[in-house]
């Protein structure tokens, strides 16, 4: 089986669910609803051509400025195929995702991992804690609003014999430059590059 | 009267030598027999994923050897192809060759690290030491052909940073010859051992449907005895011009996995080898003075190289829009990374897919009902280096 046929199968059996499919990269790509995930997931894994056994990784993405603010995406790989394909749909903020741990028992530390960088909120989770950042950590460093440097840092103090944590002191500020320039070159030139 | 019992629980690690690194681990026992094992991570965490999104792409490359810093090459390959094939970027031949050739020595490096550490564990020091010797010369050729031992930054977007420098390929040629050798001395004392195959031969045991359902790769998905290299079913750049054999394991033990490790080094020697052979002349990287910087001469003498120059490590060189998951067969298992580039000079997202995440995540399945002595020996043969599990 191929990409393409691939494709045809998937759109064939579940019409009403995928909202769009494209290739891209050796890569099967599903657009659905969130309410489908669970549906989707298990016929790819069951059905007998598709074989997608195994999930490599989920993961999110933050764009602060659009309405449906996170992108989940879930990556999946048949082994018996040779192909691979992800699923991703869109979510606003504070809604609950279904956890797909009843269907792969791995998806639970990747969870784990979106929820603590990205606060996104799963329902039916076995164990829903932070799982990278520090004990008793607050906010969620991937989103774009998260700053760089962190809200808090950590030394040692001599005085207390013991590790402190205090707010984020930089003696020069961060420095993010901008290289949107908006000169793009004169025309002529990028036409002969182009060749 | 019913005789009460009472669970015990045991803080092991962060600072515990088996524990590989930064790992804690909360194990409930009862008596001997651990019922419940809680791996807590992330005390290495560094943010790499949300660094990446304030650098450029030629900046981004040197945080690849710190994920999994025993085999930094094999990673900065993946983010490499990642930008290769957003930007449809040829990669000269020989470049192709060098890139392959450092990436078995990484492979090398990794599982002599890990054979080594894990016969540790469970008791023996000797193995240890022979295999460091070895992994340092490793390393000299890192350093030969990039100016450091470990944090490589050699890979780029359309082949490598230098040519290897002159007799590098005589001394790996000599070092291929030697090395078989050094895995037969390693092999006497550990295969056979009876110490070791007690402490290991059907000890964390993974069936083939579990390695599927708990996302492993790498020799912990062979060593169950599924047949999967990302190198033969998913060649990139020439792993196709070579010949090679992928160990399986039968029984998915530690003693397998530790087995196929050893095969996996004979046939690294063979791909080196066979790279040697084939390694054509030319250029080491794309010459689209777009992305790859110029040579020094040229900077001398064109007006445009210098601007290039100045261009590429000031700005960076713009990646298309697109969205792209690249995977690398690394030598702990499936290392892939999914970019989203919007255009500008700097990733928008750049998620890392490291191996051992996935495989720490199964310990507590993996040590459910075995002694506390398995656990370094579980622990060991699973490869964990905490760079790249906690990233």
């Amino acid at each position: 089986m191929n990409l393409e046929s691939l494709e045809k199968l998937i759109n064939s059996e579940l019409t009403t669910k995928i909202n769009s499919s494209s290739i891209n990269h050796d890569e099967l790509k599903l657009k659905i609803d969130e309410e489908d995930l669970h549906s989707v997931i298990l016929f790819l894994k069951n059905d007998t051509r598709t074989k997608f056994r195994q999930l490599i990784d989920i993961t999110a993405v933050d764009y602060p400025e659009r309405d449906t603010r996170f992108k989940l995406i879930y990556f999946l790989l048949s082994h018996e195929n040779n192909l691979r394909l992800n699923i991703e749909f869109e979510i606003k903020e504070n809604y609950k995702v279904k956890s797909i741990t009843s269907i792969f028992p791995s998806s639970n530390w990747m969870e784990r991992e979106v929820f603590d960088m990205y606060g996104i909120h799963y329902k039916d989770h076995p164990d829903l804690r932070r799982i990278l950042t520090d004990y008793n950590f607050s906010g969620h460093p991937l989103r774009k609003d998260f700053p760089l440097t962190g809200h808090n840092e950590v030394r040692y103090n001599e005085e207390d014999k013991k590790v402190i944590y205090e707010p984020v002191k930089l003696e020069q500020n961060y420095r993010n430059f901008d290289y949107e320039s908006p000169w793009e070159g004169t025309k002529y030139i990028k036409e002969i590059t182009k060749k | 009267m019913p005789k009460e019992t009472k669970t015990m629980n045991l803080n092991f690690g962060p600072q515990h030598p088996a524990a590989h690194g930064v790992l804690r681990l909360i194990l409930e026992l009862d008596g001997e027999v651990v019922e419940k094992a809680d791996p807590h991570i992330g005390l290495l965490h560094r943010g790499t994923e949300k660094l990446i999104e304030h650098k450029t792409y030629t900046q981004a490359v040197p945080y690849f050897d710190r994920l999994d810093y025993v085999a930094p090459m094999n990673q900065e390959h993946a983010f490499a192809l990642a930008i290769e094939k957003i930007l449809k970027i040829n990669v000269p031949i020989r470049a192709q060759y060098i890139r392959v050739m450092f990436c078995e020595i990484g492979r090398i490096l990794s599982h002599l690290l890990n054979i080594t550490t894990q016969a540790m564990d469970v008791g023996a020091l000797t193995p240890t030491l022979w295999g460091f010797e070895e992994r340092e010369k490793l390393m000299g050729f890192y350093e030969k052909v990039s100016g450091s031992r470990l944090h490589a930054n050699y890979f780029r977007a359309g082949g490598v940073h230098k040519d290897l420098p002159i007799g590098l390929d005589n001394e790996i040629s000599e070092f291929c010859n030697s090395f078989p050798k050094i895995i037969d001395d390693l092999e006497t004392l550990l295969t056979d051992n009876r110490i070791f195959k007690q402490r290991n031969v059907d000890i964390g045991i993974v069936s083939k449907q579990d390695a599927l359902d708990y996302s492993f790769s790498g020799v912990m998905l062979r060593g169950s005895g599924v047949p999967w290299d990302l190198r033969k079913s998913q060649p990139y750049d020439c792993y196709n011009n070579f010949e090679f054999n992928i160990p399986i394991g039968k029984n998915g033990d530690c003693y397998d996995r530790y087995l196929c490790r050893i095969e996996e080094m004979r046939e690294c020697v063979k791909i080196i080898n066979q790279c040697l052979e084939q390694m054509p002349k030319g250029p080491v990287k794309t010459n689209d003075g777009k992305i790859s910087p110029p040579s020094k001469k040229d900077i001398k003498e064109s007006m445009e190289a210098l601007i290039h120059h100045f261009k590429l490590f000031t700005e960076g060189y713009r990646v298309d829009k697109d969205e792209i998951y690249t995977a690398v067969e690394a030598p702990k298992g499936e290392f892939g990374v999914y970019l989203i580039s919007d255009g500008s000079n700097k990733p928008y997202k750049c998620k890392i897919r490291a191996p051992g995440f996935s495989h720490l995540q199964a310990m507590d399945y993996l040590i459910k009902g075995h002694m506390l002595a398995d656990v370094p020996a579980v622990l060991g043969s699973m490869d964990i280096v905490f760079g790249e599990v906690d990233r």
